[in-house]
């Protein structure tokens, strides 16, 4: 299989490199600079620790269950509640998000071989495990108390040395965060393969263009402010420390120049997955391809300008809230028309109700839930009533739990076949699907009534009168820890055993279905030429020659010419 | 688990050569340095923060001393230039220039760091003395570990340049990086000595 080799450039980075045909199990265990190894070393670790940070939260809930703290020590409440947090934002959303799909994805969707800095790729990668060990190993110090936020003066005062591997923990995810958005911000404007024109970039390609730029311009500020800390909790400095003439609200600005963008870390490859994922499962072309592309970026850039909405009750002053309220408000703008687009896409499309499509959807009405009450609390007047209350903790988990994760979620069941070359099995799927649904409403849901009552967030005990919706809470919590079981062994045994996947089994058009179930390592043996749009459904491109039980409805596309391949030219 | 990803019975395969990419490290670096710089944005502001609460800046008596970090100013933005005619050397395939004005740059570079444990040692303040030494311990010392690293990427330049053909006019890519690099810290260290030293003095 030896393809013809034209030597057209003199870089210096040109040498051919050998490697072996195909991965073995132990590649995936150690250091590999190949961005499909990368990227699922990325998912399975960060799954791990949704496991980890999934556990914490069902103990969590179980103390909440009564209203006296007579399950756990609040002590142990407070360090897995911090935990619980950073576990779920920096170790499995934004890993598995950015880190995992992105990695993974995004040169087979631009026609690349590989990241443009592969070597790099692994470092930011292997940067995450000993991050995850420094939290793990905090609760031999008593976990650090303070909450994900890590707000002085609490966390000056309480737990120093958890505290201090909770910042080194962060420290290395950032910098993780800093090197893999480097990576995929060089490889998306340099690397395309020359027949695609900007036009035909996949949208989740934009959306993680836009999480890089952002990423790259706020997480080296809350590495500031994290210096800071770990300085005035360890060497004696006071930054933060007012009777020395430091100042607490500083932090919290640092900390949120940093940490409002961080949700759009969280959801923007979200939103790009969407877009992968709902075309081609309704089978009609993505509305608004620039609306969408370019909404990314607008979130990306005025999302850098709205942190204080987390700080309308820290002293600030009127000018401040007015400004901050507004650009709140204006920053659902562009989200508001991506669900506008997804819904046009769905709208009269032939949707197959696939276990990615049934998350997609999922998401799509959980994410609307969440946004509103994100504007609800981007309202001054309001949030000064519901801050630091369950409302807010029901807000950003119908975002983070119904938007991320759905997410996720729905980019597994879409991908799982084009990583493992192994179907999933869409039973099991739906069964995953329902339990989660479920679930996430049971457990959040009665959060924003009891938050409009006044019940505050982060304590181990409440008042009796709340008792009744803090059942509901913690059952919706139970139901949504089972609901892990069937994707578990449904990702296990698929992997496993699963039936064989085609090439191409969603009838999709974007270039990853292009080459073969799994890649082989160099991802094609003659780079694809790009003819078409990627989301031209209906249009007569995309009839795959794979034939495919679960996906024989390509009846939209019957005008196109049967048994060859008209996705792309290989010459 | 035969089939999936896991497998593999061919033999090794070459990636063509043709189709390897351009050197792109020099936009990674600069990528890279957008972000750093924002680092350094996040201590500045802070700065202006804790400044601005304050009753007065410096707080009573604490000293600023201007010669020695203004001589030491002149030495670094100098070196600016002269890593640039180490850069200029060997795009005219010209190696020992490139050496010897990397040398040169170095040694201004030691000078510097120098200059600024000298100076460590005979203030008359400690990193916790109050919010201005703070401050102004956590800043310079943070940039004096970037110019350490400067350094270091100078010396691995100068290193590697031993070797004939390292680098060349059509290769010289970490040349270039190092020389950026410098650069870099230089210009951070220009906007912290206006904040630290001229804007507290006057
Ligand atoms: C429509 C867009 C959104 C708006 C207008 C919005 C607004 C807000 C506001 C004003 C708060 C502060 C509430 C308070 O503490 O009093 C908040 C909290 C939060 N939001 Fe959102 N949000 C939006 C979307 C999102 C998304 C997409 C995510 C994540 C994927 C997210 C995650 C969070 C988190 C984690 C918090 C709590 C932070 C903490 O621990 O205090 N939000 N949101
Ligand atoms: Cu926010």
């Amino acid at each position: 299989m030896e393809t013809q080799i034209i030597s057209n450039t003199t870089s210096p980075t040109s040498t051919a490199t050998e490697h072996p045909a195909a991965w073995k199990w132990y590649d995936y265990f150690r250091f590999n600079v190949d961005h499909k190894v990368i990227g699922i070393q990325y998912l399975v670790t960060s799954f791990v620790f949704y496991l980890i940070g999934g556990l914490m939260a069902m103990a969590l809930r179980t103390e909440l269950y009564t209203p006296d703290p007579d399950v756990l020590n609040p002590n142990l409440y407070n360090a897995f509640m911090t935990n619980h947090g950073t576990i779920m934002i920096f170790l499995w959303i934004v890993p598995a998000a950015i880190g995992g799909f992105g990695n993974y994805l995004i040169p087979l969707m631009i026609g690349a071989r590989d990241m443009a800095f592969p070597k790099l790729n692994a470092i930011a990668f292997w940067l995450n495990p000993p991050a995850g060990a420094l939290l793990l190993a905090s609760f031999l110090f008593g976990g650090s108390q303070s909450g994900w936020t890590a707000y002085p003066p609490l966390s000056l005062i309480t737990a120093n040395t958890a505290q201090t591997l909770w910042i080194l923990s962060i420290v290395l995810v950032g910098t993780s965060s800093i090197l893999g958005s480097v990576n995929f911000v060089v490889t998306i404007l340099k690397m395309k393969v020359p027949s695609m024109q900007w036009s035909q970039l996949p949208l989740f390609c934009w959306a993680i263009l836009a999480t890089s730029v952002l990423a790259l311009l706020s997480t080296p500020v809350l590495a500031a402010g994290l210096v800071l800390l770990l300085f005035d909790i360890n060497f004696g400095t006071s930054f933060f420390k007012p009777d020395a003439g430091g100042n607490v609200v500083l932090y919290q600005h640092l900390f949120w120049f940093y940490s409002h963008p961080a949700v759009y870390l969280m959801i923007l490859p979200i939103f790009g997955i969407m877009s992968e994922v709902i075309p081609p499962h309704a089978r009609k072309p993505i509305f608004g391809y620039k609306a969408i592309a370019y909404s990314s970026l607008a979130i990306c850039i005025v999302g850098l300008f709205v942190w204080v909405h987390h700080m309308f009750t820290s002293g600030t002053p009127p000018w401040m809230r007015v400004f901050f309220t507004v650009s709140t408000l204006i920053v659902a703008v562009p989200t508001g028309v991506k669900i506008f687009g997804w819904v046009a896409t769905l709208w009269g499309g032939k949707i197959r109700f696939t276990s990615a499509m049934l998350f997609a959807l999922g998401l799509l009405s959980m994410f609307v839930i969440g946004g509103l009450g994100g504007v609800t609390l981007g309202t001054a007047p309001f949030d000064l009533h519901v801050h630091d209350t369950y409302y807010v903790v029901g807000h950003f988990h119908y975002v983070l739990f119904g938007g991320s994760v759905f997410g996720i979620y729905a980019g597994i069941y879409h991908w799982f076949p084009k990583m493992t070359g192994r179907m999933m099995n869409e039973r099991l799927g739906q069964l995953h699907f329902v339990l989660t649904f479920i679930g996430t409403h049971l457990t959040f849901l009665p959060m924003h009534k009891l938050g409009l009552q006044g019940m505050p967030r982060r304590v181990a005990m409440y008042d009796p009168q709340f008792v009744n919706l803090n059942h509901l809470c913690t059952v919706g919590a139970f139901v949504l820890g089972i609901s892990v079981l069937p994707f578990f062994i449904n990702a296990v045994w698929s992997w496993i055993a699963g039936a064989k996947a085609p090439d191409n089994p969603w009838n999709a058009l974007t270039l990853e279905w292009t080459t073969s179930s799994p890649p082989p390592v160099e991802n094609w043996e003659v780079l694809p030429v790009v003819t078409h749009g990627p989301y031209d459904y209906g249009m007569g491109y995309g009839v795959s020659h794979d034939s495919n039980p679960d996906a024989n409805d390509s009846s939209d596309d019957s005008s196109a010419p049967p048994a060859s391949n008209p996705i792309l030219a290989l010459d | 688990m035969q089939g999936s990803t896991l497998d593999s019975t061919q033999p090794p395969h070459p990636v063509p050569a043709a189709e390897s990419h351009a050197d792109l490290r020099v936009w990674g670096l600069l990528t890279f340095l957008a972000s750093e710089s924002l680092m350094f944005g996040g201590f500045f502001a802070a700065y202006l923060v804790l400044r601005g609460g304050a009753a007065e800046w410096p707080p009573a008596g604490t000293e600023v001393e201007l010669l020695l970090p203004t001589l030491n100013t002149l030495v670094l933005v100098s070196s600016s230039f002269v890593i640039h005619l180490g850069d200029t050397a060997i795009k005219q395939n010209n190696v020992a220039g490139l050496r010897k004005w990397y040398i040169l740059t170095a040694l201004m570079g030691s000078i510097f760091l120098i200059g600024q444990i000298y100076e460590y040692l005979t203030l008359g303040y400690g990193l916790t003395s109050n919010i201005f030494s703070n401050c102004f311990y956590l800043m310079t010392g943070f940039h004096g570990l970037h110019v350490f690293v400067g350094l270091l990427l100078i010396l691995g330049v100068l290193w590697r340049s031993r070797q004939t053909g390292h680098y060349s006019d059509a290769q010289h890519v970490g040349v270039e990086m190092a020389e950026i690099y410098w650069h870099f810290v230089d210009i951070i260290w220009i906007v912290l000595f206006t904040l630290l030293y001229i804007l507290t003095v006057f």
